[in-house]
């Protein structure tokens, strides 16, 4: 199992974010995380990351409880864009990935180079690495974030909005880009999203975060009218629109799945 | 006092033959390797108006030493190191764009600065004391002096060795860094120690007022220049090294105060540089663009 968690809680300065919360995700599945904003879906992967204590439960990944700096683990959080005046390259930005953490002076390294290299290569960053990351477009900044991620030899991919503020254009190159990898490099992928409608064709199954509740299925199981209100706890109601695109309403309060305006 | 022959062996021969100057060359040296190394972090970090709100809590620290009569350095690294634990501890948040910092550096500077005035208030000395402090005393500067700059210094130095990269990591990247291992939080209060240690040995050379000159434009100047780390950091290690032996240099031989020269040679490096690469933007017909000012890759 690439992720393992059992009747886990997790509280936060004495608020219970979510709890009992049981999940397994196979090696290579793609996985989308989805729910309403302050559910606790960013708080899901910095639990698995070891960034978050657990209140109560276990979480495993790979086999192993959940530790911080595991080199198997690639994470993106969710973020605005860098600083446009943040002077360092975006190829330092991927080293970083990869040795950021140690002591010491950084000496040159054949190796390396070449690992960040292959990895700037594999995402299609190389035209732009040598340039400050402030300099990049969302959408290049996001392509270098993702080898940052991979650069350690990662097999899982732990991906906060990583479509988020990205153009229509982007939002299709970048999650093709992840698709690729989870299928051609057989990594895991955990994609924390608000709109599931950009990769709803290759997700293998999604976590849905709401009312202090994890679930877990197949899309078409999870993503009803049905399952939704019992997770809420209040009437909700899923809706496909004309081209095939799933629209979560709530009664009062339309929880839609368009990509928010920040 | 013998005016500059041009010959440079001889111009260095006539500088360093009284002992005060070889002094004021050594802690000088000292100071503005460990003020351009730190530098560079502070002008990556855009911790400037932190720098500056630890080299004004030198005053008070300064202040209360000669009060309780122990060396005005002690007083200097203890209020330091105090205020840079305060900013420390009330933390930085990047997405909240520094506000809590900027908002508790600001209160602690106004604070320490009414605290440096009551000091000097009580003290009733001699105001040449406090202008040495606010402008720096390079010229007076004793053998314990060195000793005690030569320590700071390899400690500075040395901490930034070792934790450099991660410094650098944890400031482009906090969250990465943070799920990577690294003790973020702690990694920014330490950080602030060191450039509270850099400042109480700065203060030396250029005072309190002038610091930035050795402290902040060596790093922006190297910055502009290039976005490589290393290559950043040597540059500006080697600029602060330049601005003060140009600035003492020229304070010997015109008899003018080294603090005006010193930071007068960073301002017109810092000006100079940005002028060659704004005029080099307008030339590629980029100009408009705010990124073009960045845009060569040096």
């Amino acid at each position: 199992m690439a992720v393992a968690l059992e009747r886990a809680s997790v509280s936060l300065g004495g608020q219970l974010v979510w709890r009992d919360a049981s999940l397994e995700v196979a090696a290579g599945e793609f996985v989308a995380i989805l729910g309403p904003n302050g559910a606790g879906k960013s708080t899901l992967l910095k639990a698995l990351l070891g960034v978050v204590p657990l209140s109560a439960g276990t979480a495993r990944v790979f086999g192993r409880t959940v530790r911080r700096g595991n080199d198997q683990v690639g994470y993106l959080p969710q973020r605005r864009r860098f600083d446009p005046d943040l002077r360092i390259r975006a190829l330092d930005l991927v080293r970083l990935g990869l040795d950021g953490d140690r002591l010491g002076v950084p000496l040159p390294s054949r190796t390396k180079e070449a690992k960040v290299g292959e990895m700037i290569e594999l995402v299609g960053a190389t035209a732009y690495a040598g340039r400050p990351i402030g300099e990049l477009s969302g959408g290049e900044q996001q392509r270098i974030l993702i080898a940052q991620a991979l650069v350690t030899g990662a097999r899982m991919l732990m991906l906060d909005e990583p479509l988020e503020s990205l153009d229509l254009n982007n939002q299709q190159a970048i999650s093709d880009l992840i698709r690729t990898i989870c299928q051609r490099h057989l990594v895991t992928v955990l994609l924390v999203a608000h709109d599931i409608n950009p990769i709803l064709p290759f997700v293998d199954r999604v976590v849905y975060v709401a009312g202090g509740h994890v679930l877990c299925g197949r899309p078409e199981e999870v993503i009803r009218t049905e399952t939704l209100t019992r997770l809420y706890g209040a009437p909700v109601e899923v809706l496909r629109t004309s081209d095939g695109r799933l629209v979560v309403v709530g009664q009062h309060e339309p929880v839609s799945y368009h990509p928010v305006d920040h | 006092m013998q005016g500059p022959s041009w010959d440079l062996v001889a111009d260095v021969q006539l500088l360093l033959q009284f002992h005060f100057m070889q002094n004021a060359f050594v802690a000088g040296t000292l100071v503005a390797l460990l003020a351009g190394a730190a530098g560079y972090f502070v002008v990556l970090r855009g911790q400037s108006f932190a720098a500056h709100m630890l080299s004004q809590v030198g005053f008070p620290g300064a202040a209360g030493a000669v009060l309780v009569h122990v060396a005005p350095v002690f007083g200097l690294v203890a209020f330091c190191v105090a205020a840079a634990l305060g900013i420390g501890w009330v933390g930085r948040n990047v997405d909240a764009g520094h506000r809590a910092e900027s908002a508790a550096v600001g209160s602690i500077l106004a604070f320490s600065l009414g605290l440096g005035l009551l000091f000097f208030r009580l003290y009733a000395g001699s105001a040449a004391g406090i202008y040495g402090f606010l402008f720096g005393t390079i010229l007076g500067i004793s053998d314990r002096d060195v000793q005690l700059t030569f320590v700071v210094a390899l400690l500075g130095l040395g901490a930034l060795a070792i934790f450099g990269r991660r410094l650098v990591f944890a400031t482009v990247d906090p969250d990465v860094a943070e799920a990577r291992g690294v003790n973020v939080r702690l990694l920014s209060i330490g950080f602030l120690v060191i450039v509270a240690l850099s400042v109480a040995i700065t203060v030396q050379i250029v005072g309190t007022l002038l610091i930035f000159a050795l402290l902040v434009a060596p790093g922006a100047s190297a910055l502009q220049l290039t976005a490589r780390p290393v290559r950043a950091l040597a540059l500006s290690v080697l600029l602060s090294l330049g601005f003060t032996w140009l600035g003492v240099a020229l304070a010997y031989f015109s008899d003018l105060p080294v603090g005006f020269f010193i930071s007068t040679v960073s301002f017109v490096a810092y000006v100079a540089i940005r002028a060659v690469k704004g005029a080099s933007a307008i030339r590629r017909g980029n100009f408009q663009l705010r990124g073009a000012w960045f845009a060569a890759e040096a």
